[in-house]
């Protein structure tokens, strides 16, 4: 089973995925010794730089009995001009799964068109990320125990933010209602907005944040990308321009939720992370359980009912 | 009132979506660089429709793929396979779930757009009425004047 976007799962099947990986936090934590995967080899084909999202991988397979390969850009073979395919190719030789970040969008369903072994998109370029996508939906439901019917507000930079672009998908298939807040050189692709309309999801656009804070019950905030922006002053106009601080949550919901996929820059002031509010780590660690639970899963391993 | 005089051997292509000929040139890569003669009648009324294109191309018969590639700018098109200056063939253009070849992806940042990948280009065709393609790969939307400027 590759996993390139969201759409490669059912709403059933992403919901089993995410029961799966709830048996299996007890693993994740270090707490259980569960070797489903011993024998096993996961590639982790970094072609472009990733600390949580290479890391929870990598943990993953390991907490798993599995054996991990890192593969870096640099002093690769991929910078003496290599081809994705070629380097597939090789792959496919290797590794008996392989989770792959690209700066190229399109990178990961090419590379699982390329070779046998399933793919994990784990991100590519600005399109998808449908590993966070998954650890997001676990987060959400562990607060809130549903995900239909919540408002969700997606902050930050909807136009680059990968994360944003799967999680809107998933979100609008799950029946939340969203609530799109961007600066208007950073709006959600069209393509996007145009497809949650027609899955007849609620979704509004908007450039301000606090107007819509009060009736949210999950705030997804996200980092504007420098890296993502063709202009250096183009990032200068919206740098910084949503900020959470605690004075921010006077009039907030109690169980309201604020997200994060991290790095932060300044988008959340260190104040609220002392706060009920805050999940941005609960949510870093949940990818491990998910991840097991996705790498079982593309592996053809059934997760025991009971773990323990 | 013909126009054009009739052609001994070689393909018609009438009832093109008037104005839309010359797309129809680009999208079978006929450039004047050939020596087979063609003709190209543009804006002429029809019974069938207000205004039509037509477009007579002696000497050589368009493949069923060929004629496919004119399902993104003329899927209404009759198209005649002529012998003898009598029609031998009637085919139909149609436009299927995926092109394959035909055009690159006009996404600046997609994988694709690396000439030494040697997958093949495919563009999904997600509905047909209103037209909407995204590249299988990096998903992004093309216009059909992209499309044009992309063929391959």
């Amino acid at each position: 089973m590759d996993l390139i976007t969201m759409n490669n799962l059912t709403n059933e099947e992403s919901i089993s995925l995410l029961e799966d990986a709830k048996k299996l936090v007890p693993v994740a934590e270090g707490s259980v010794h569960l070797p489903l995967l011993q024998g096993k080899v996961l590639a982790n084909l970094f072609f472009e730089n990733s600390t949580r999202t290479r890391l929870s991988f990598e943990t993953a397979m390991k907490r798993l009995g599995g054996e991990v390969l890192n593969l870096s850009e640099v002093g690769s073979s991929v910078k003496k001009g290599e081809t994705l395919y070629d380097t597939m190719q090789m792959i496919d030789g290797y590794a008996d799964v392989a989770a792959i970040r690209h700066p190229k969008q399109g990178a990961a369903q090419y590379a699982a068109d390329a070779v046998n072994i399933p793919i994990l998109n784990a991100g590519d370029g600005a399109g998808n990320h449908p590993t966070q996508t998954l650890l997001d939906l676990f987060t959400i439901r562990q607060g809130q125990g549903k995900i239909e019917g919540l408002n969700v507000l997606l902050v930050g930079d909807l136009r680059y933010g990968r994360t944003v672009h799967s999680l809107s998908h998933a979100l609008g298939r799950f029946g939340a209602s969203l609530t799109l807040v961007s600066p208007n050189s950073l709006k959600m692709p069209e393509e996007i907005v145009s497809d949650l309309k027609s899955m007849g999801c609620d979704v509004q656009e908007s450039d301000n944040l606090s107007s819509s804070l009060e009736s949210s019950d999950v705030v997804y905030m996200t980092r504007i990308q420098r890296e993502r922006f063709p202009d250096e002053a183009e990032y200068e106009k919206v740098a910084g321009i949503y900020k959470l601080s605690k004075e921010n949550l006077s009039s907030v919901r109690s169980g309201m939720m604020i997200m994060h996929p991290l790095p932060r820059v300044n988008e959340i002031h260190s104040s609220i992370d002392s706060t009920q509010y805050a999940w941005y780590f609960k949510q870093a660690f949940n990818g491990v359980p998910t991840r097991m639970a996705l790498l079982c899963r593309s592996l053809g391993v059934d997760v025991p009912e009971v773990i323990g | 009132m013909r126009r054009v005089s009739a052609i001994c051997n070689g393909t018609v292509i009438d009832h093109i979506p008037a104005g839309n000929a010359l797309q129809v040139l680009r999208m079978l890569h006929i450039d004047g660089s050939q020596s087979n003669p063609i003709s190209l009648v543009m804006n002429v009324p029809s019974s069938k429709v207000v205004r039509k294109d037509v477009l007579k191309i002696e000497d050589r018969e368009l493949s069923q793929e060929e004629l496919d590639r004119l399902a993104l700018v003329a899927s209404s098109a009759s198209i005649a396979i002529i012998r003898n200056y009598g029609v031998a063939e009637k085919r139909q253009i149609e436009l299927g779930e995926e092109l394959v070849d035909i055009a690159k992806c006009s996404f600046f940042n997609c994988i694709t757009q690396n000439s030494s990948e040697p997958l093949p280009h495919r563009l999904k065709v997600l509905s047909t009425d209103p037209i909407e393609i995204r590249c299988a790969y990096c998903t992004r939307s093309q216009s059909l004047a992209q499309i044009i400027d992309s063929l391959i």
